[in-house]
């Protein structure tokens, strides 16, 4: 190959890669929002920045989050959207995340920001802690349905309540937290020590409770309201209670992988993603979002969802969740056997 | 371990040298030998130096100097260690930790306030050494100055270091240790009901006239064509809480032993079944005519005569069942509710608590007796003589009428129940909102609409089948032939046949976690791969290499060696030899081969469950996350169509194999 030739490829080449660098970023974003809602989050966000295009990798959010970990010396990814703000704090303290402060993050409820300056991770909408009551099978036993936290340790409901681990599900941890913050933490395990009592079984995953509840397989799933909206619209025959005392929750949130090859797109989806149009997308699922005054009811959930929510500290849940999963391990797994 | 090649008759005399076709052979041999190590070798081995990665607050590492209350005049630096020592703030104990550990600095101030002028000075002299204020990562040796406020948000973090200290934590937390005990249990009680089933079934089978042999042959093979996860979904509708049968467990609850050891005994009764009839097949009617004679009593013959028979058999069928269990993680996840098993500590580790350490650990824990299940059954196995010698005379069972009613009665019993299981998930996945709405529907079919992967997973699945077959198939076959007909070389032959024997013991779930810390490694060269359908197939080939190299090699061993020496002496290339007389002789067992490979890849869960990205979802794998997220109609749905997939390539294999057959195996 004469030199002439190579000059005119090396040329072409160039050209070919600057010119699709400038028609489209590629973006490989991991998420872990719910699997319907994949096509239309990529859809309005690429209707807003066509330049950008949305490469989802999706998973639970315990796979998520492992996959993350187990990439951190050579994270594939450029920008998390949609996973739990516990999570996000995990790969903050291990330096993976790349603090930003998105244009108009000030409009955003505080709680759904991250504390430090510039803020690591943003929300987006919350989860919130909820009982999921099957009427039928309720009524079969005689049951009346709770109203607090404090009711589910009456020996009526033993063996009737189905919670999710908070050793393998992130809302089983919600829950623990929840307790923790709410009534204090040495009362909080005398409560769950009440409440071990009364479980049927800990499941692996946060949705599975209520999905039991409503097909009858236990009267009560602690769970949140998400799967118990969906459940009741597909025909389960529950009512989704929130307990008098609050609810713990957990904010859906976004976060720029540190070392992004893409940062100035990663940086304009997580512009994106926090504005009020945003907000109103995610609204469709979730009734509580991190922009104020946007939310619009969602079918089977109270409006007043917002002031069920206890002050939630993230910070305190990230820093003590090691010595709470060990404790809790040490108490309820070691003697979950079978209940005969 | 000592090889089977070892005690077989020295062949041929010594040749003069190796010619360039028995190079070209090691060459190969060498390929396939290197592929195994990188595939199976390597990674283990990583992930056994996981399992010794420690968490540890190293307190040296961090020292500190206190104001006085005008925030001035500091103290002397002094380390977190000499603090802890002074004040045993915390025991040595609590200083061991996971990759999340977390320690307060507070503790080391017993009269700290936080709301006091005080301010505090920090700095992380060890290399590694790191806290966080709050959330936020800090390093470095630089000091730090913090008010009290801040302080208090301080937390120490672990630094790496190597030891036993995960194998201490893991035997002293009672809830992890137990599993041994409990996953030890299953697999014992499994094993006792599937391999006396499964003698039950062989014997009736081989040992009566009663009718529809063939049929039962076919209906008792069924479970191997439907995920493990299968049984335990079906398990729910039959006896859960809703189901159809609750009442007869008597207030008992399906979640939990119960559970596992029906669906065990479910997903495993094939391989015994298939394994003890073949023993029992094997029968010398000279020694019934002999007991016949001697007016031993029907159970006298039955002792002494049919059993040691099959003890071989039996035995090996104990430790498949054994290691089957003890290994699957997709029945425990399903039903076994709050019943520890190691399979499932695995994957609550590594996807629960991202302890991938933890994970490491257990992981090395479930070899142990996976391992030792397999190291006896090979030495039984060596001491296996042959039963059936040139003189035998076939064993043709007479009319009894009460006999062959019983068996029949028996064999229908159990065909009954695993079209029932099967039957069971059918409906499942046909009913709108069981219990409460149990109008028909497809609805449960719309898989896109789940969490999973849709129907995309699916045709990935397929995908996967194929070309584990394919691949697979060719590697297994030459590797076996590179074993069996090459010449000399005896030491690279018996590590070969070692390796190709070691995933037998390797369960899935280890594979596919040695795999995660081996490929998704920025220095290994072949970390591309990860993520994608290649290192799905390298890891589906492996994990199933055992029984299709086995197959592979009996088929070689029936071929005379004499056809060697005869192409050698014709001075044909080996590989003319290969292509035009052992291919064609061998191909029964070619196509055995890829359509086992087929059904397990459409149907395995445990390795694949950490290797699958967002392209390459799977469907078992689907079955398993919609079942977890509580979709368990869908996830009973796609099972379904796994089964209906497998039974198509089973049907499509009997055609092919026929056509070829006929063309190819005249001269049998």
């Amino acid at each position: 190959m004469n030199r002439r030739m190579l000059c005119i490829l090396a040329g072409a080449t160039a050209a070919l890669s600057s010119t699709s660098a400038l028609a489209q970023t590629q973006l490989t974003v991991y998420t872990a929002i719910e699997a319907v809602d994949l096509d239309r989050y990529k859809a309005t966000f690429e209707k807003a920045h066509p330049d950008i295009t949305i490469n989802w990798v999706r998973d639970s959010t315990g796979v998520m989050t492992a996959k993350l970990l187990a990439e951190k010396d050579n994270p594939q990814a450029d920008v998390v959207w949609g996973l739990a703000a516990t999570s996000l704090l995990l790969l903050k303290s291990e330096g993976m995340l790349e603090p930003y402060q998105p244009k108009g993050v000030e409009a955003l409820d505080k709680k759904f920001v991250d504390s430090d300056t510039p803020p690591s991770w943003v929300g987006m909408d919350a989860y919130v802690a909820a009982l999921c009551y099957n009427t039928v099978e309720g009524q079969k036993l005689g049951l009346t349905a709770p109203t607090s936290w404090a009711d589910l340790t009456k020996p009526e409901y033993k063996g009737h309540i189905v919670m999710p681990n908070p050793n393998s599900s992130g809302t089983g941890f919600l829950d623990v937290s929840g307790w923790m913050q709410m009534f204090g933490e040495q009362k909080a395990w005398d409560y769950m020590d009440k409440l071990h009592e009364n479980i049927a079984a800990y499941t692996h995953s946060g949705s599975k409770p209520c999905k039991m509840a409503g097909a009858g397989e236990t009267v009560i799933g602690v769970s949140f309201e998400f799967p118990g909206a969906k459940a009741k619209t597909a025909g389960a025959p529950i009512d989704i209670l929130f307990p008098s005392e609050g609810s713990g929750w957990e904010a859906e949130a976004t976060a720029i992988i540190a070392g992004s090859a893409n940062m100035d797109a990663a940086k304009t989806l997580v512009d994106w993603s926090v504005t009020k149009e945003a907000n109103e997308m995610y609204n469709a699922g979730y009734a509580v979002v991190a922009y104020p005054g946007v939310a619009k009811a969602v079918e089977h959930l109270p409006t007043d969802l917002p002031s069920k929510m206890i002050k939630n500290d993230f910070e305190w849940a990230a820093n003590n969740r090691n010595a709470i999963l060990k404790e809790w391990q040490k108490r309820y797994d070691a003697k979950s056997e079978p209940k005969t | 371990m000592t090889l089977a090649l070892d005690s077989m008759p020295l062949g041929k005399p010594l040749r003069q040298e190796a010619s360039r076709d028995d190079l070209v052979k090691r060459g190969f041999m060498v390929v396939i030998g290197l592929y195994l190590i990188v595939a199976l070798g390597a990674p283990l081995f990583v992930m056994l130096s996981k399992s010794l990665s420690t968490y540890r607050f190293d307190l040296t590492a961090f020292e500190f100097q206190v104001s006085d209350d005008t925030g001035g005049n500091w103290s002397a630096p002094v380390t977190a260690a000499d603090l802890n020592a002074r004040l045993n703030a915390v025991a040595d104990v609590d200083l061991t930790t996971n990759s999340d550990g977390r320690l307060a600095v507070t503790k080391f101030f017993p009269d700290f306030k936080f709301r006091s002028p005080v301010h505090y000075r920090l700095r992380a002299t060890g290399e590694g050494a790191s806290y966080l204020v709050g959330t936020q990562l800090q390093k470095g040796s630089d000091w730090q100055d913090y008010d009290s406020g801040t302080f208090r948000r301080i937390v120490l973090r672990p630094s790496r270091g190597l030891g036993l200290e995960n194998f201490k934590s893991y035997f002293s937390t009672p809830a992890l240790a137990r599993s041994i005990y409990n996953s030890i249990l299953m697999a014992s009680i499994s094993t006792v009901i599937t391999v006396a089933v499964a003698f039950a079934l062989a014997y009736a089978l081989t040992r009566s006239r009663m009718p529809l042999k063939g049929l039962f042959r076919g209906v008792l093979t069924v479970p191997i064509l439907v995920p493990s996860l299968l049984p335990g979904i079906a398990l729910v509708y039959l006896f859960g809480n809703q189901g159809i049968f609750q009442l007869w467990l008597l207030g008992h609850s399906i979640y939990g032993p119960i559970g596992i050891v029906i669906g065990s005994v479910f997903f495993t009764l094939p391989h015994a079944f298939l394994i003890i009839l073949t023993a029992l097949s094997v029968a010398d009617a000279r020694h019934y005519e002999a007991a016949a004679s001697l007016k031993s009593s029907a159970w006298r013959t039955f002792r002494t005569v049919t059993v040691p028979g099959a003890r071989y058999g039996l035995v090996s069928a104990a430790f498949v069942v054994f290691t089957l269990v003890i290994t699957d993680f997709g029945l425990p996840k399903v039903i076994g509710g709050q019943y520890g098993m190691l399979a499932v500590d695995i994957y609550k580790q590594v996807i629960g608590q991202q302890n991938f350490e933890m994970g490491a650990v257990v992981s090395v824990i479930l070899l142990v007796p996976a391992v030792l299940a397999f190291w006896v059954d090979r030495r039984m196995q060596k001491r296996q003589v042959a039963l059936l010698s040139a003189r035998a005379v076939p064993y043709a069972p007479k009319p009894n009428r009460r006999f062959d009613a019983l068996c029949f009665a028996f064999c229908c019993l159990v065909a009954v129940f695993i079209l029932g299981m099967i039957a069971m998930c059918q409906l499942a996945a046909l009913v709108k909102f069981w219990p409460y709405d149990m109008t028909l529907t497809t609805r449960n079919f719309a898989f896109d609409l789940m969490d999973g992967g849709g129907w995309a997973a699916y045709s990935n699945s397929i995908k996967l089948a194929l070309l584990t077959a394919l691949f697979g198939s060719l590697v297994v076959f030459a590797g076996a032939y590179m074993v069996e007909k090459a010449d000399g070389f005896r030491t690279g032959r018996s590590i070969f046949h070692f390796l190709a024997m070691m995933p037998m013991a390797v369960p899935g779930m280890v594979l596919g976690l040695a795999y995660i810390f081996f490929f998704n490694n920025p220095a290994n060269p072949l970390h591309s791969i990860y993520g994608t359908m290649t290192i799905l197939v390298v890891c589906t080939v492996t994990h199933f290499y055992t029984v299709a190299h086995l197959t592979a090699l009996t088929a070689l061993k029936q071929m005379d060696p004499e056809f060697e020496s005869v192409a050698a002496s014709l001075k044909q290339p080996f590989h003319r030899l290969f292509f035009r007389v052992t291919v064609p002789v061998c191909l029964p067992a070619i196509l055995n081969i890829a359509i086992y490979l087929f059904v397990n890849a459409m149907t395995t869960v445990s390795a694949v469950v950490f290797l699958y990205s967002t392209e390459t979802k799977l469907a078992s794998v689907a079955v398993l996350n919609m079942d977890d997220a509580g979709d368990i109609a869908p996830a009973a749905a796609m099972g379904m169509m796994i089964f209906y997939t497998n039974v198509a390539a089973k049907l499509i294999h009997a055609l092919i194999a026929r056509g070829l057959l006929a063309r190819t195996q005249a001269w049998r």
